[in-house]
């Protein structure tokens, strides 16, 4: 049958060790993220959302469990393999110190066509578009010291998207924003999700965030234990808590 | 491959620029340590050269000295009879008796008297050095001299004028007076300018104790000897010590090292210069860790993006090799600036191998002691960039 998920995890564990016995930091979880689709993974502190979200970032491998990205499991293959797959079909954004800081805005977007190899003159130009498009024409040849939080947190956008990765994944992206920021760079990026169908992963503290996206997956415990589906599903959700 | 060395330059190079002052700062330091290291090697290279100089540059091959004289020249005492027997020996193609001393050199005007080594040689034969300007020594007898270079740029005596010796006999002052008839390259001995004299009128200036005034014998120190195949050495060694009584024999190596204080002299200066390295090393390393400790997450979220840990490692050692060179380049460029406000009276000398040598173990403190912190940077964990361990 056809793959109609862009991602797909089949009963995904992560156990740790430690001086109080064994840890499910997550624990049997499965989803589905369809390209286009933008999901919010949220819930209280220490529940799995950043364990969960290493995992699907190539960048922890799971105890148990399958994690299919475009049709291949990230849970089997060995460290040179997933440094290939972070690099050409995965893109990210991190709560801090995302990008490198003696590289300029447009440097760091190059970067992710450099290091595939893929870095010509279209290349290069869109990089400028794309940063064009986020606000931040005038801001090209600036180092990241030199721009504000939310700047380098549209740059590091940028970069995730610029080389057209099936799956970008947000850690926190709006932790260090105002809250009119945080709306602003949250929406440029899901829109940039849907007009690019990208499979998109968000996971935020900020309940409110939750507006821009399709389905809200929610922790507790290692365990997914509830996802949003609806509009009206999420906008409970948002108007509800404030946590 | 292309690709790593692509991206890692580039990443390097960046970073390099883009921080430019500290890196430099970096290379400031290996400069200074470049200047130091180079100068250790030059005055290694001008105090060695000042020592063996004149046995270096011997046509010969072996140093026949008296047996039991520890290969020491100014201790061992050589008769004529010795100079028949070696020069019957298989294998010997010209032998030369060679006299060492201490003299003063009386200059005219005000100038200070210059202390050489007044050394006594058979004209025609091997000893002898080759002039580079005016005539050779003409006879065993003739009070003729011909002055090496260092001795002609201090005195600034000149071919064909008269030269006076002052030599210490039993208890008087002797002075005598010599013609200069050539001029020949550097011929250092003993730290000292060269003033070479055929061997008979040696035996008669040269410093004597009241005893030897009236001994008439002449006697030599050592006698050189030239070999017909120059490969022979150990066998008309052997030759010699089995047809020639009471002599032992060294190569020119040899001899060298046995100079008063030169392996002491050598092996502390190499210690120095070795010492001085092992520090370059401590502080680029010592910096290049403590800069890889600050980059942690800058160094996880490349990794994270998918940078393979090639290009990594390939950026860390590219950046200590630019600053090193940079480094090494500017010391370099230093040490060349300064070199040239020495006087000539100064015992540095920039010997292309021995700079050469120095230069190269310079360029390799850079990688060597970025090993801990390349190693370091290669295993530093990707999850490092969503803040976990
Ligand atoms: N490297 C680790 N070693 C041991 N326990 C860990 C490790 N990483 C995470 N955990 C534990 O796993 C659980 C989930 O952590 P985490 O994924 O960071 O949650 P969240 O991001 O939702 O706050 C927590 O109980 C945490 O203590
Ligand atoms: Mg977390």
């Amino acid at each position: 049958m056809m793959n109609t998920y862009a991602l797909e995890t089949e009963n995904v564990t992560k156990t740790y060790q430690s001086e109080s016995g064994v840890i499910n930091a997550v624990d049997e979880v499965s989803l589905q993220v369809k390209p286009g689709e933008f999901v919010a993974l949220v819930g209280p502190s220490g529940s799995g959302k950043t364990t969960m979200l290493s995992i699907l970032a190539a960048l922890l491998k799971p105890t148990s469990g399958k994690v299919i990205l475009d049709g291949q499991d990230l849970a089997a293959m060995n460290e040179k393999d997933r440094v290939a797959m972070r690099r050409n079909k995965i893109g990210f954004t991190f709560q801090a110190n995302n990008l490198v800081p003696y590289l300029s805005a447009v440097e760091n977007v190059e970067l992710m066509l450099r290091l595939n190899g893929r870095l010509d003159k279209t290349g290069k130009i869109r990089s400028r578009e794309l940063l064009a498009r986020l606000g931040l024409a005038e801001r090209l040849h600036n180092l990241p010291g030199q721009m504000s939080g939310g700047q380098q947190q549209r740059v590091a956008i940028a970069r995730a998207m610029i080389h057209n990765p099936s799956l970008v994944l947000a850690d926190e992206p709006t932790a260090s924003l105002d809250t009119e920021r945080a709306y602003q760079v949250v929406e440029t990026f899901a829109g940039l999700i849907h007009e690019q169908n990208r499979a998109g992963i968000m996971v935020t503290h900020d309940l409110r965030m939750c507006e821009y996206v399709d389905r809200v997956f929610q922790m507790r415990d290692g365990k997914l234990v509830q996802i949003y589906s609806t509009k009206s599903e999420i906008m409970e959700l948002v108007k509800g808590r404030h946590d | 491959m292309k690709q790593i060395i692509q991206i890692s330059g580039f990443l390097a190079l960046k970073e390099i620029w883009r921080n430019r002052s500290r890196f430099l700062l970096v290379s400031l330091v290996i400069a200074l340590i470049t200047l130091l290291v180079l100068f250790i090697a030059a005055l290694g290279e001008g105090l060695g050269n000042g020592n063996r100089e004149y046995i270096s540059k011997l046509d010969a091959e072996l140093i026949t000295y008296q047996s039991k004289s520890d290969f020491l020249i100014a201790a061992s005492r050589l008769s004529k009879d010795r100079l028949a027997a070696i020069r019957r020996v298989d294998g010997v193609a010209d032998v030369g008796m060679l006299g060492t001393a201490n003299a003063t050199l009386i200059l005219p005007g005000d100038v200070e008297p210059l202390k050489v080594a007044l050394l006594g040689v058979q004209p025609g034969h091997t000893g002898e050095p080759a002039v580079v300007q005016g005539q050779q020594l003409g006879t065993d007898l003739s009070d003729e001299v011909i002055i090496d270079k260092n001795t002609a740029l201090r005195s600034d005596l000149q071919i064909g004028e008269n030269l006076t010796i002052r030599v210490t006999q039993g208890t008087k002052d002797e002075f005598y007076t010599l013609r200069i008839v050539g001029i020949s390259d550097g011929q250092q001995y003993s730290l000292q300018p060269s003033v070479f004299v055929p061997f008979y009128a040696w035996d008669r200036i040269k410093p004597k104790s009241e005893a030897e005034i009236n001994s008439s014998n002449p006697v030599a120190n050592v006698i050189l000897v030239k070999l017909i195949d120059p490969e022979a050495i150990e066998e008309v060694s052997a030759n010699i010590a089995a047809q020639v009584n009471n002599v032992e024999t060294a190569t020119l190596k040899e001899a060298i090292q046995a100079l008063p204080g030169y392996s002491a002299q050598q092996s502390t200066l190499n210690l120095q210069g070795g010492f001085t390295l092992f520090i370059g090393v401590l502080v680029i390393g010592g910096f290049f860790q403590i800069q890889i400790l600050q980059k942690v997450a800058q160094i996880g979220v490349l990794k994270a993006i998918g940078t393979a840990n090639p290009i990594i490692a390939m950026a860390s050692i590219l950046q200590i090799v630019v600053v090193t060179m940079v480094g090494v380049a500017i010391g370099g460029f230093m040490t060349f600036l300064f070199s040239l406000s020495f006087p000539p009276t100064v015992p540095i000398v920039f010997n292309g191998t021995t700079t050469a040598v120095a230069i190269i173990a310079l360029l390799m403190i850079g990688p060597l002691s970025g090993l801990v912190s390349t190693r370091y940077a290669v295993r530093i964990e990707p999850l490092k960039a969503l803040g976990l361990s």
